[in-house]
């Protein structure tokens, strides 16, 4: 993966770009218990495979959610941030 | 030509014993099966079989003997970490390295070289100055040095760095060693084979089987053997072993990656770091330099390498060292780093009964072999934690009790 496709400035140099970590969504912290917290904050899904992922390209401060496989370094798909609800991990009860 | 060598190419039988013995077949059961036989996994088998009687062990492979982070790491050894659990789990391994050589019988090419962490701004000083405090608390020998003692003891290093980081002092650690890392893993598998241990290389886990929440069993690509304990030491693959029992962790795991020189003459004694220009090096007994720099930016389950990498790391090398300008970089290579945030392992039991873990070695497990075997090998036996490890335990996250070390190496602070 030399290349990224950003949603809003198209295809740039991977060095442009910096890596946010998976998407996930946060249980509501006054209902849920701590080892769900705790869950949340610490824990991750370690193994390789297809991810949502938070990537922002730094020089317009732009964040926006790419698809990638992480045991080949392919990004498969990228969508404009605000696409966000409703990939990845299942949404939080409202 | 040594006369031995000539007598072992005529004979017809090649009398002389291998480092291993290869066993053909799994055996249908194991009172111990240790997953990885890198040397975490080689030196649990080696301290259970010698200090623990426990000889019925299967070490499990799917690659073969030390191909991991074992043999991809830059074999820096220390103990000037900064945490209590830290300086004292790792003095206790340095401890241990300077015996391995006579323990094994085997010429490990440890070699003590002092090792310094340079500061290029005041609050770097201010970090240099605490972790000394904290090694001297713990009887470790570091101690926060200035300029002038850098210059004189790395001479040819350009002290401005470039002119853009100028060196102010450095914390000096003078135990600091380098290993042959290759060496380690055999000593100790030569070690453990002798004592009765079995190593199966390329044989990997297909499932581990559980029954009422503890260990019964491992599935194989060679067969399927009853075990009521496992311990898994498999760095980088850990996650993808956890799924296999339902585990989950805060492991995640990034590639780091490596480059060695070709060989020159001596001339740098110590082991150099820059956590600012984010460079470690050291000169190997062979005369090549083997450096290293940061963790690579994103999640990636893959060895390759990049000439993002090589770049940067020569620009920063090149601003300590102009006259290497010339220097042809010979192999660059690159291993699976299983990262934690407090950048601790996590070690010990887990809430599986009979399924301990080693894992979380990120950018700091070479240096930690022998200890991690000692302590490990102990927790397997026992069944609990021993107490040096007692920080590093499993469920640490749950009750928000992390450890904190901020002296890792590769790790941005």
């Amino acid at each position: 993966m030399k290349i990224i496709v950003c949603p809003l400035n198209g295809s740039r140099p991977v060095s442009e770009f910096v890596y946010g970590g998976e998407l996930r969504h946060a249980p509501d912290p006054d209902s849920c218990s701590d080892a769900e917290w705790s869950e949340y904050v610490f824990n991750r899904s370690g193994s390789p495979g297809i991810k949502y992922e938070w990537w922002c390209h730094a020089a317009s401060g732009f964040w926006f959610i790419a698809l990638r496989d992480t045991a080949r370094d392919v990004v498969i798909e990228t969508y404009p941030a605000d696409k966000a609800r409703g990939l990845g991990a299942p949404e939080p009860p409202p | 030509m040594p006369h031995r060598l000539i007598r072992f190419g005529l004979s017809r039988k090649h009398p002389e014993p291998r480092m291993f013995t290869r066993p053909e077949t799994l055996k249908p059961a194991y009172d111990v099966v240790i997953i990885g036989a890198g040397g975490h996994g080689l030196a649990a088998a080696y301290y259970l079989a010698r200090d623990h009687g426990i000889r019925n062990v299967a070490v499990i492979e799917k690659g073969y003997i030390g191909g991991g982070n074992t043999g991809r790491n830059t074999t820096i050894i220390r103990s000037n970490y900064l945490t209590p659990e830290g300086v004292q789990f790792y003095d206790e391994s340095v401890r241990l390295w300077q015996d391995l050589a006579e323990d094994f019988d085997l010429n490990v090419f440890y070699s003590t070289r002092g090792h310094y962490t340079l500061a290029h701004t005041d609050s770097a000083m201010r970090t240099m100055r605490w972790r000394a405090e904290v090694n001297k608390h713990y009887g470790v020998r570091s101690e926060a040095v200035d300029a002038a003692f850098v210059k004189r003891s790395i001479p040819m290093i350009d002290m401005t760095c470039g002119g853009h980081a100028p060196i102010l002092g450095a914390l000096f650690h003078e135990p600091g060693a380098i290993a042959r890392h290759d060496a380690v893993a055999w000593g100790y598998g030569r070690g453990a084979d002798r004592r009765g241990v079995e190593i199966h290389q390329e044989t990997e886990v297909t499932a581990i089987r559980l029954a009422g929440g503890r260990v019964v069993g491992v599935d194989t690509t060679r067969g399927a053997i009853a075990t009521p304990r496992i311990l898994c030491a498999v760095a980088g693959f850990t996650p993808r072993i956890l799924d296999k029992v339902g585990l989950r962790t805060p492991i995640y795991v990034h590639p780091l990656q490596a480059m060695v020189s070709e060989p020159l003459k001596p001339w740098l004694d110590p082991i150099i770091v820059s956590g600012s220009l984010h460079v470690y090096v050291s000169q190997t007994a062979r005369g090549e330099l083997v450096m290293g720099a940061s963790l690579d930016p994103y999640e990636l389950h893959e060895t390759r390498s990049t000439l993002d990498f090589a770049e940067g790391l020569s620009a920063h090398m090149l601003d300590m060292f102009p006259f290497l300008s010339e220097v042809k970089v010979n192999r660059q290579w690159a291993g699976l780093a299983d990262m934690t945030p407090d950048f601790a392992p996590i070690m010990g039991v887990t809430p599986i009964e009979g399924f301990y873990l080693d894992a979380g070695w990120g950018t700091w497990g070479f240096k930690a072999t022998p200890v991690c075997g000692k302590t490990m090998s102990h927790t397997v036996a026992s069944g609990r934690n021993h107490p040096l490890i007692e920080g590093f335990a499993f469920d640490r996250f749950a009750h928000y009790q992390l450890t904190g070390e901020k002296g890792a190496a590769s790790v941005g602070h």
